[in-house]
């Protein structure tokens, strides 16, 4: 079976159990189980080439941009650890059906743990540090999946967040140490790496890559001082635990250490950091499980230090030091994984796992008990055992290394570090198995089905056979998996039970009496400990990541608090001071142009034009005189267009003045009609001096600009040259904005529609909310005129009607030639209607509007769209204008150009949506308790008085 | 005349940015309107001012004053129209429905951390 | 003359129009149109983007006035694809806008939508400047309308802030615009290409000024620090659609600092060179900074997303401000990414709100929402993608983001950055996940959880899930694309060739008779 394949198979597989579970926990369970065996089958295919020594690989393009390839390898190192993934994952599987209980949802269980194990084999099997970093990373958070499985547990949901946040952690140092190799190497896949020791090794990148990839095999095999979250994931199901935390992804840090060994191993950083590692962790971890009274605990501890001793050997940076490590991985996984289900079993059947609360059991579990014996035997390395073995080659090894010039200290440390885990192997055994029957046990104990402890015996059964005849079993794996390791010849060794009689073997006999002294002090010792004060690892964590929390909440809850005056203000301090940097940054040539003389009339202008904008600043408080001096500014600024020779902007701007005002005089009816005084003195200071920096910045700016010419000339010329001959008008202005720029008016008129929209859709929803209610409620203005319509208005609205139309339309024709247009005469008509409104009343006025405002707008969209697609029916782009010249006699010849009819569409649009937003407005007005009246005129000569009588 | 625009363009900049700084929506609107007011004439003067030039073509006139800022001063404030509508009305409706004109608000319901558990 | 380049700015101009015309008070018939155009949006895109990678770069002359006169359209590799990315967004949008029935919550969401993409579609293929600030006001004001969809006190209280903000960003733009009419005379972008690089050298202030200014607005599109303020109370209170359309709105931001920044005031423009890039890697790294740290300290499910946003515009603004065609090639399969992931991550945050008493999105226990499992599991989904961990696209887009900027000089910060922050958002997302999903508190009052029954707003989710797995899948051949894609637009020349073509031939045949002959 392809590599590909067998990586991917479990993938593929984890949809089914979601699925099966519908069949049945059975049909779950075994479909699951079935996807694991063909992986494995499929992957044993490949052994005997492997065995021979050949590598097998598959490779597949994925981003060649990036260099991430999904290539594949299968080696002998790769064989081992996929086959021991697969090989106990199957065991597990088979564990787990009946360990769960009913009301666990299978189907999770299987899809989670098969997720966990296609990212394992990735690992494994992967040719290209970026596709292993994919495949690394997926193991987290499979695994924070999995020990979070119990929802309902908060230690579950705290150890999976706390192996995610330590792992995690140790997965993103992983990736920036993977870019350094790759970037050393140039290459980042893995066959490519591991040829390139020299190059890697002699980089001044090389130990910060090291210290990085470390930190990420660390994290995950739980090294100190990372060794914590372990123990806390024991809160998963023990099928986790015993997969996850004894067999598989915390051997993957192991497994990362032992694939870069032939490119990372062998200088003095890497023998100090991972073997000093390697060694603390293993002799803490001894430690502190002699003292745990949770079988669990116990074994996660146990783990911990096995981890350490195997970290220690691949420290030791010898080819005979990275073959034992090999082989007590093998062991390892045997006897643990044993251990973890056997554990399982107790507390299934007592539903404890507490020591003190067990003991005696050897009697009403007796195949528990000699799988338990086995394995724990092998665990304190007691010979016949294949922990044994692997144990007296690991001192071996250790007598052989000299740390810092100092050649005792590590067999040493290396024997107390196994001196403890004899005894604690032998704690497991007496104070669970041995010893008196109790009668408080939670559950009355017996073996479970043979289905739950089959598993766990094949395993045993392992432990011993290897431990007997290790060559035979385990040699030809060991080899190949090491020679992979080393990448070279195999250094001498043998596995055999008898070495004769050396240092290991006294050391180990020494560890073995120890051991069982310790046992025989643990009751005294274990008061001492309970007494002694110590660093909880959790506390420490919780309280760490609790602060960063809290930090963040804080931080981000202050810095966007809402504060919109804050945000404007850091907005315009922000440009002022960068746009300042700018200009300082660069070189200005200084004035270019003569400036022109002033006359008294701009003089006029300017000194009432900051006078009224010294007023509107000084009288902001009250709103209405702010309106009206905003409107005397918006006069000025026109009248100032018309004097710089800008008639069009003139009249835009006067009209836009005009609605504008209306339309903010009719919202602040409903709005407070004054603005308290609220910012200190202080902050009206810093305003100030903000709005005084930015005035002077950008007032300088415009001195700057009008003092100098263009770099180039302006490509208006060209518009002034084109506008009659191509656009045909003579008012340039309008032309650009129907014919030469008119996809911008396009989209202008549209912003308009949206505007109306917006405000139709924001004015219903409130209406409808309950604050109609409430508005219904409002008081009506006492102060307001008791002649709503008044008389004169409403005949002098009436007269002007069809003059103000006839402007309109004037300014509209006129547009294409003399400054006027769609816009202006738009605005015109529809000041002349809101005058109607004003003058008669809403319901009047609009009881004679014939045409919705949607629809105008609407149509106002299509005759511009139109026009401008019209244009394709002669081959020419959207908005090619085209214009002729009429005679209807007896009128003189005029013109018409379909830049006119674009116009159109301009001028409903603009009236559409003036009338809509005034309407909407006119809308709240009327909700608030105005009475609507049937007639233009509140008083009315020609109605009789009897007629207003029964009005009233 | 250059520097009496300038100074005017700057005035009515200081004044907008003074208004938009306010805490009530009505100043700041007008505020904005002062700053439409500022950057029109500012987009205008990008053409340089010219006195007394037509922009509309003459048989007898050499030059002319640059019409195409004008353009895009007329379609900017046309726009800025359609905005200053939307947003005063949107104030009005959120005065309305929660009987305060402030623009500030206390960003989300900034509640107290709840302890994960 | 290719028509095709205009249609997705008219098509849905039309049937909004349409819609208010006819369909004012139709609901399902409004529905119906709005997912035809929609569709027939990404048809175009489709066609569109086929058409674009032949490398040639495609130029539609509207009023057919040549450049720099008249405003031109451009269709080349980069449109074309931001096109066809928001087609493909809007289409799921739609979907589940109608499926949790929030377009009924109002009026015209649909006209407003089919508004919104008008404008997004034209600042993409626009080739003139002031046109740009058209189109932006365009999806912009759209953009208000939409915010404040359903209505509601503290939503359009938001709604003030976004708009006001927004208007000082439009302010900005003009101010930008003026001055760089003031200096170069030109608006259209390869016009202004060509004038800049031809500045004397002596005259530099006031077109620095013009760059920065112009650049801050299109941070202020893009959510950089300290421009982002209004993204994350807007995005928090705006309808979950809304929101989810806008994570293409601060791509538009990227979108314009991409094209203006390597044609106009590219790295080889010694006039501006010295700032652009720096400044914007400063402010991006920090906003990746304050982004993430904003996804650790949310105490709401919407903020949540909304910083998580922030953070991807970080990233993707710290490739692009590398301005190198590797660095954009990064940054351009970020910003299809965290677009997916983001709107992706507002739907799956608007689910649950749907399905909890009173819409409340407090990060803290509650009694179990209906369809926990699944919901749980879209979540999960949309966390890895936006936290950049495998295997999604996000862990690719990061990936390439890190090996782009190998060779800078900041390299050990950006990559500390980067890594450190995914750390913070990692353990963020796992904290809201597991407090929301796993951590259900007993019912306290009897209040019955909603039950909505939308199978749509699955369809709509899983869609934009589903398309981050694709993107992933064939991360080989977009690459590929991509690379092409940011080849191309440091190709000036040719682009600045392509649009000024049919002035340089008329020139040689007298100006003033030219539009005549029309």
């Amino acid at each position: 079976m392809s590599l590909i394949l067998i990586a991917a198979l479990p993938f593929l597989g984890a949809l089914l159990p979601g699925l099966m579970i519908r069949a049945g926990r059975d049909a779950c369970a075994w479909t699951t189980a079935s996807v694991t065996l063909t992986a494995l089958v499929g992957l044993l295919v490949h052994a005997p080439a492997v065995m021979r020594g050949e590598v097998i690989q598959y490779q597949l393009e994925w981003m060649p941009v990036l260099g991430l390839n999904a290539n594949f390898f299968l080696d002998g190192l790769g064989l081992l650890f996929a086959g021991l993934i697969l090989g106990i994952g199957l065991l597990i599987i088979i564990y787990a059906r009946l360990y769960l209980a009913r009301q666990d949802p299978m189907g999770q269980f299987y899809t989670y743990l098969l997720l966990f194990q296609g990212a394992m084999v990735g690992i494994v099997l992967s040719d290209n540090v970026l596709l292993l970093l994919i495949f690394w990373e997926l193991t987290s958070l499979s695994s924070f999946l999995l020990i979070g499985y119990w929802k309902h547990l908060p230690e579950g949901r705290q150890g999976a967040r706390m192996a995610l946040a330590v792992t995690g952690m140790g997965g993103l140092a992983l990736i920036g140490g993977m870019l350094i190799l790759g970037n050393i190497v140039g290459s980042y896949d893995l066959t490519v790496i591991l040829e390139n020791k020299d190059l890697v090794q002699a980089s001044p990148h090389y130990l910060l890559a090291l210290i990085l990839i470390l930190l990420g095999c660390f994290t995950k095999s739980a090294q100190f001082p990372f060794h914590f979250w372990l123990p806390h994931a024991m809160a998963a199901p023990t099928p986790v635990s015993a997969y996850l935390h004894s067999a598989t992804m915390v051997k993957a840090g192991l497994f990362l250490m032992a694939r870069l060994w032939p490119v990372l191993a062998g200088t003095p950083e890497w023998f100090y950091i991972v073997a000093t590692t390697g060694l603390i962790t293993m002799v803490l971890g001894a430690v502190i499980a002699l003292f745990k009274d949770d079988l669990k605990a116990l074994l996660a501890f146990s783990t911990v230090s096995h981890l350490g001793l195997i970290t220690m050997l691949l420290g030791f940076g010898t080819p005979f030091a990275a073959v034992v490590a090999v082989f007590h991985i093998i062991n390892h996984a045997t006897f643990k994984a044993a251990l973890f289900m056997s554990a399982g079993i107790v507390d299934h059947e007592t539903h404890t796992r507490d020591i003190k609360r067990l003991g005696g059991l050897r009697h009403l579990m007796p195949v528990t008990f000699v799988i338990v014996t086995v394995a724990a035997l092998s665990m304190a390395g007691i010979p016949l055992f294949n922990g044994f073995l692997s144990k007296e080659m690991m001192l071996d090894a250790a007598t052989n290394t000299v740390w810092n010039g100092n050649p005792w200290i590590l067999p040493a440390l290396a024997t107390l570090g196994a001196l403890f885990s004899v005894a604690y192997s032998f704690r497991l055994i007496v104070h669970t198995f041995l010893g008196p029957t109790r009668t408080d046990y939670p559950a009355k104990p017996h073996d479970p089905g043979f289905g739950m402890w089959a598993s766990p015996a094949l395993l045993a059964v392992l432990v011993v056979l290897i431990g007997i005849m290790p060559a035979l079993m385990v040699g030809p794996l060991v080899a190949v998996a090491s020679g992979a390791v080393i990448g070279g010849d195999l250094p001498y060794y043998s596995l055999k039970i008898w070495h004769g009689v050396n240092l290991p073997l006294f050391l180990s006999i020494t560890a073995v009496v120890g051991g069982l002294i310790l046992l025989a002090l643990h009751r005294p010792l274990d008061a001492a400990w309970t007494k002694a004060r110590r660093p909880e690892a959790k506390v420490i964590f919780d309280a760490i990541v609790g602060a960063i929390t809290r930090g963040a909440h804080g931080l981000t809850d202050g810095l966007h608090n809402g504060a919109m005056t804050r945000y404007a203000a850091v907005f315009i301090v922000a440009v002022t001071a960068l746009g300042a940097a700018a200009w300082f940054g660069g070189t200005a040539p200084g004035p270019t142009r003569a400036a022109m003389d002033t006359g008294v009339v701009p003089l006029i202008g300017w000194v009432l034009l900051v006078g009224a904008t010294a007023c509107m600043v000084a009288f902001h408080h009250n709103r209405l005189l702010a309106l009206v001096l905003m409107g005397i500014v918006g006069l000025i600024v026109s009248i100032a267009f018309v004097y710089m020779s800008a008639p069009d902007l003139a009249l835009t701007q006067i009209s836009v003045e005009v609605v504008t005002v209306i339309l903010l005089l009719l919202a602040l009816n409903f709005l407070p009609k004054t603005t308290p005084t609220e910012s200190s003195k202080a902050r009206q200071w810093r305003d100030g001096t903000i709005a005084v920096i930015g005035g002077l910045a950008v007032g300088g700016l415009a001195l700057a600009v009008l003092l100098s010419d263009f770099s180039q000339d302006s490509i208006s010329a060209f518009h002034l040259a084109n506008s009659k001959p191509g656009g045909g008008g003579t008012n340039v202005v309008n032309v650009i904005l129907v014919d030469f720029r008119g996809f911008d008016t396009f989209g202008e008129i549209i912003v308009l529609g949206i505007a109306a929209l917006v405000i139709f859709a924001m004015t219903e929803s409130v209406l409808t909310s309950p604050v109609g209610a409430r508005l219904r409620q409002r008081p009506v203005n006492p102060d307001q005129a008791g002649d709503r319509h008044p008389l004169m208005m409403v005949i002098a609205t009436r007269v002007m009607m069809p003059i103000a139309l006839m402007v309109g339309v004037f300014i509209f024709l006129r547009g294409h030639n003399e400054p006027g247009g769609g816009f202006i005469a738009g605005l015109v008509v529809a000041i002349a209607l809101v005058m109607q409104h004003m003058a008669s009343g809403f319901d009047w006025a609009s009881a004679r509007q014939r045409f919705p405002y949607h629809t105008i707008i609407a149509l106002g969209v299509f005759a511009a769209a139109l026009t401008g697609i019209g244009s394709w029916f002669a081959g020419r782009p959207f908005l090619t204008s085209n214009y002729g010249y009429f005679q209807i006699p007896p009128m003189n010849k005029f013109e018409l150009a379909t830049a006119m009819a674009f116009d159109v569409g301009v001028f409903l649009c603009v009236v559409g949506a003036v009338m809509l937003a005034l309407e909407s407005l006119s809308r709240f007005a009327h909700r608030a308790g105005e009475r609507p009246s049937p007639y233009p005129m509140d008083i009315d000569p020609s109605r009789d008085s009897a007629q207003i009588a029964k009005d009233a | 005349m250059e520097y009496l625009l300038a100074s005017a363009i700057g005035a009515l900049t200081a004044a907008g940015i003074y208004l938009t700084l306010r805490l009530r929506t009505f100043p700041v609107i007008l505020g904005i309107s002062m700053l439409t007011y500022a950057v029109n004439l500012f987009l205008f003067a990008s053409g340089r001012i010219a006195i007394n030039l037509p922009p509309v073509l003459l048989n007898n006139t050499p030059t002319y004053t640059d019409p195409l800022p004008q353009a895009l001063v007329l379609t900017a404030i046309v726009i800025s129209f359609g905005m200053t509508a939307v947003v005063v009305l949107i104030a009005l409706g959120a005065y309305l429905l929660s009987n305060d004109d402030h623009v500030n608000l206390s960003d989300g319901p900034v509640d107290a951390q709840e302890p994960s558990k | 003359m290719n028509h095709w380049i205009i249609a997705p700015v008219l098509l849905p101009a039309l049937v909004a129009a349409i819609i208010i015309l006819v369909l004012r008070y139709q609901v399902i018939t409004q529905r119906v149109f709005s997912v035809a155009s929609t569709v027939a949006l990404i048809g175009i895109g489709i066609g569109l983007l086929v058409h674009s990678m032949s490398g040639q770069i495609d130029v539609y002359e509207l009023g057919n006035w040549p450049a720099p006169f008249g405003i031109v359209l451009v269709l080349d590799r980069l449109s074309a694809m931001m096109v066809l990315l928001t087609a493909v967004l809007a289409l799921a949008v739609v979907l589940y806008a109608i499926g949790s029935g929030w377009d009924k919550r109002g009026h015209h969401f649909h006209a407003l939508f089919q508004f919104q993409l008008m404008g997004i579609f034209g600042a993409f293929l626009t080739g003139d400047a002031f046109n740009l600030f058209v189109f932006f006001e365009v999806l912009l004001i759209a953009s208000y309308g939409l915010m404040i969809h359903g209505g509601g006190a503290v939503r359009l209280r938001a709604g003030v802030q976004y708009v006001i903000y927004n208007l000082l960003g439009s302010t900005l733009f003009l101010f930008a615009l003026g001055t760089i009419y003031a200096v170069t005379g030109t608006l259209n972008m390869a016009d202004l290409a060509v004038r800049v690089a031809d500045l004397p050298a002596s005259d530099t202030a006031m077109i620095r000024v013009a760059a920065v200014l112009l650049l801050l607005v299109f941070a202020v599109k893009a959510a950089l620090i300290p421009l982002h303020f209004w993204l994350p109370a807007t995005y928090a209170e705006a309808p979950a659609p809304v929101a989810a359309l806008f994570a293409v709105m601060t791509k538009i931001g990227a979108y314009a600092i991409i094209r203006i920044y390597t044609l106009v005031f590219g790295t080889d423009v010694a006039a501006t060179a010295d700032m652009i890039g720096p400044w914007l890697l400063a402010g991006a790294i920090v906003t990746l900074v304050v982004g993430m740290i904003g996804v650790l300290g949310a105490s709401h499910l919407g903020r949540l997303a909304a910083f998580a946003a922030i953070g991807s515009m970080g990233t993707l603004l710290i490739a692009i401000a590398l301005f190198t065609p590797q660095a954009i090639t990064a940054a351009l399969y970020y910003m299809i990414h965290s677009t997916l992931a983001g709107a992706a991550l507002f739907l799956v945050v608007d689910m649950v709100r749907a399905r909890r008493v009173a819409e409340d999105d407090a990060i803290a226990p509650r009694p179990a929402i209906v369809q926990n499992g699944l919901i749980a599991a879209y979540f999960f989904a949309a966390a890895i993608a936006m936290a950049g961990m495998p295997p999604l696209s996000g862990f690719l887009g990061k990936l390439l983001v890190l090996d782009a900027v190998r060779d800078h000089a900041l390299v050990w910060l950006i990559w500390a950055t980067i890594l450190a922050t995914s750390l913070v958002a990692v353990v963020g997302f796992a904290r809201a996940g597991s407090l929301v999903f796993w951590n259900v508190a007993p019912e306290v009052d009897h209040t019955p959880a909603p039950h909505p029954q939308t199978a749509l707003t699955f369809v709509a989710t899983g869609g934009l899930i589903a398309a981050i797995a694709m993107l992933t899948v064939f991360a080989g051949p977009v690459t590929t694309f991509l690379s092409e894609t940011s080849a191309q637009v440091f190709d000036k020349q040719s682009y600045i060739a392509a649009v000024l073509e049919t002035a340089r031939a008329i020139e040689v045949e007298n100006l003033p008779l030219e539009g005549s002959q029309k």
